[in-house]
């Protein structure tokens, strides 16, 4: 099993050969990316981490941004993101079967198991995609004042929250979306949203049950809710409708919220992706019996480790970015 | 390559009888530590949301403190860290715990101390 090939005697310590972490050659490389790549995401988290502290009184909450489950209607906060943890650590499971059968050198179950290894994958890398998708569309829309700051909207009898469509006017304005090639060439500007600032204050005039909903979060843990007064004063701080969400503004709240969950849940899906990528390789591999040739199944206790290492990962992501 | 397997988990309180059977207890166990923090994260109870510890709240600290459980056991028995030499485990575990506890601390109270500028300071960010 080793991959160093000796030819010095074992009690010689300089001379190589010699094996003090009693791992293999790739074993330990394997650990050694394995570390700095924890250290990369532990730098991703503790900007979140930085960042949210510095906003703490104006962060999104989780709970209300993630709260969709295909399928259905409604408002479930955290399952969907507890599911794919779920099917994470199952795929995880699965590994070390997979490296276990590997031990005992029964190539069948080896295949089986990688092969439902691999479904898992896919099936989180897939809600993953479902996710980001919900994310930028976005489901109510809100206004942004000149500061960058996000009003939400909110029906004051029932306290949901209100989509822009429920309640915008529909006014009779001409907007045309500035192309290069009709505008000027240095000012493009990107799909129009579905409603107007103006539209969307007329709107709130007309409807005495819309209240904004601002960022500030009281000391209950819950986002404060303006009177129809204030409401109607603070609009006039608006310069844009913001639906969904893009790198530069989303509807959730903080710039940054938006900016992080991208890069993080991006990093780490990237991961998952390359992850299966490598899985189905070693998949092949044990199929036409590389490893029963070589005599061990060692490599698949190390595409494991890095396979144990994503979810590692995402247990981090999911109480960092989705519980805290 | 380590075959033989230590199978105790909990410092020996639960033994199991294979490697197979170990790998199915530790799911169950991650499974349920998982479920706690759903549940806890759905129903938010007042009274640890209300107390603070060190400035943050106790069901925060709940969260960190069983993620920190979940990444020791998939990493001891999923990444077989149990069955490796101790001199390895201390390499791999206990430099990036040195490393992130620096950056942590450092990050956290750099943004405790641009938030309170935001706050009291002469900056106008909320308009």
């Amino acid at each position: 099993m080793d991959s160093t090939v000796s030819s010095v005697s074992e009690e010689n310590v300089w001379g190589g050969g010699n094996r003090p972490l009693g791992a293999s050659y790739g074993k330990l490389m394997m650990w050694f990316f394995i570390v700095s790549d924890a250290l990369t995401f532990s730098g991703f988290l503790a900007s979140y981490g930085f960042s949210r502290f510095k906003f703490i009184e104006t962060w999104p909450i989780a709970d209300e941004v993630f709260t969709h489950v295909p399928f259905f209607h409604g408002n479930f906060p955290m399952y969907y993101v507890a599911f794919m943890t779920f099917i994470l650590i199952m795929s995880s499971v699965t590994m070390v079967l997979a490296v276990d059968a590997g031990h005992r050198m029964m190539q069948k179950k080896v295949i089986f198991y990688m092969f439902l290894t691999i479904i898992g994958g896919l099936i989180f890398v897939g809600s993953q995609a479902w996710e980001w998708a919900t994310f930028i569309k976005g489901d109510y829309g809100a206004l942004e004042t000149k500061g960058g700051r996000i009003l939400q909207f909110v029906k004051s009898d029932t306290g949901e929250r209100a989509a822009l469509a429920d309640f915008a006017a529909v006014l009779d304005e001409e907007r045309i979306t500035q192309l290069k090639s009709e505008g000027i060439w240095f000012e493009d500007e990107s799909a129009l949203t579905n409603f107007s600032v103006n539209e969307v204050i007329a709107g709130l005039k007309a409807d005495n049950n819309i209240v904004v909903r601002t960022e500030t979060i009281s000391e209950d843990g819950e986002k404060i809710l303006l009177n129809r007064a204030e409401s109607l004063e603070k609009v006039n701080d608006a310069v844009r409708v913001v639906e969904g969400a893009n790198l530069i503004r989303n509807e959730y709240g903080s710039r940054l919220f938006a900016d992080f969950f991208f890069f993080i849940t991006g990093f780490h899906g990237f991961h998952v992706f390359s992850g299966v990528v490598i899985n189905v390789i070693i998949f092949f591999n044990i199929i036409i019996g590389t490893y029963e040739r070589r005599g061990h199944y060692e490599m698949v206790e190390k595409v494991g480790l890095y396979w144990h290492f994503v979810d590692l990962v995402w247990v981090f992501v999911f109480t960092f970015f989705y519980l805290v | 390559m380590a075959h033989e397997h230590k199978l105790e988990i909990f410092r020996g309180l639960v033994k199991f009888k294979s490697n197979v059977t170990k790998i199915w207890g530790v799911l169950i166990f991650l499974t349920i530590v998982t479920a706690v923090e759903v549940g806890l994260g759905i129903t938010k109870p007042e009274v640890l949301t209300k107390n603070y510890f060190i400035g943050m709240k106790i069901l925060n600290w709940i969260f960190i403190v069983l993620t920190l459980v979940k990444a020791y056991y998939i990493t001891w028995d999923f990444m077989h860290m149990r069955d490796e030499k101790s001199s390895l485990r201390r390499a791999v575990v206990w430099t990036p715990i040195f490393l992130v506890c620096y950056l942590i601390i450092i990050l956290l109270f750099e943004a405790d101390y641009i938030y309170n500028i935001f706050k009291t300071g002469y900056v106008s960010w909320n308009f």
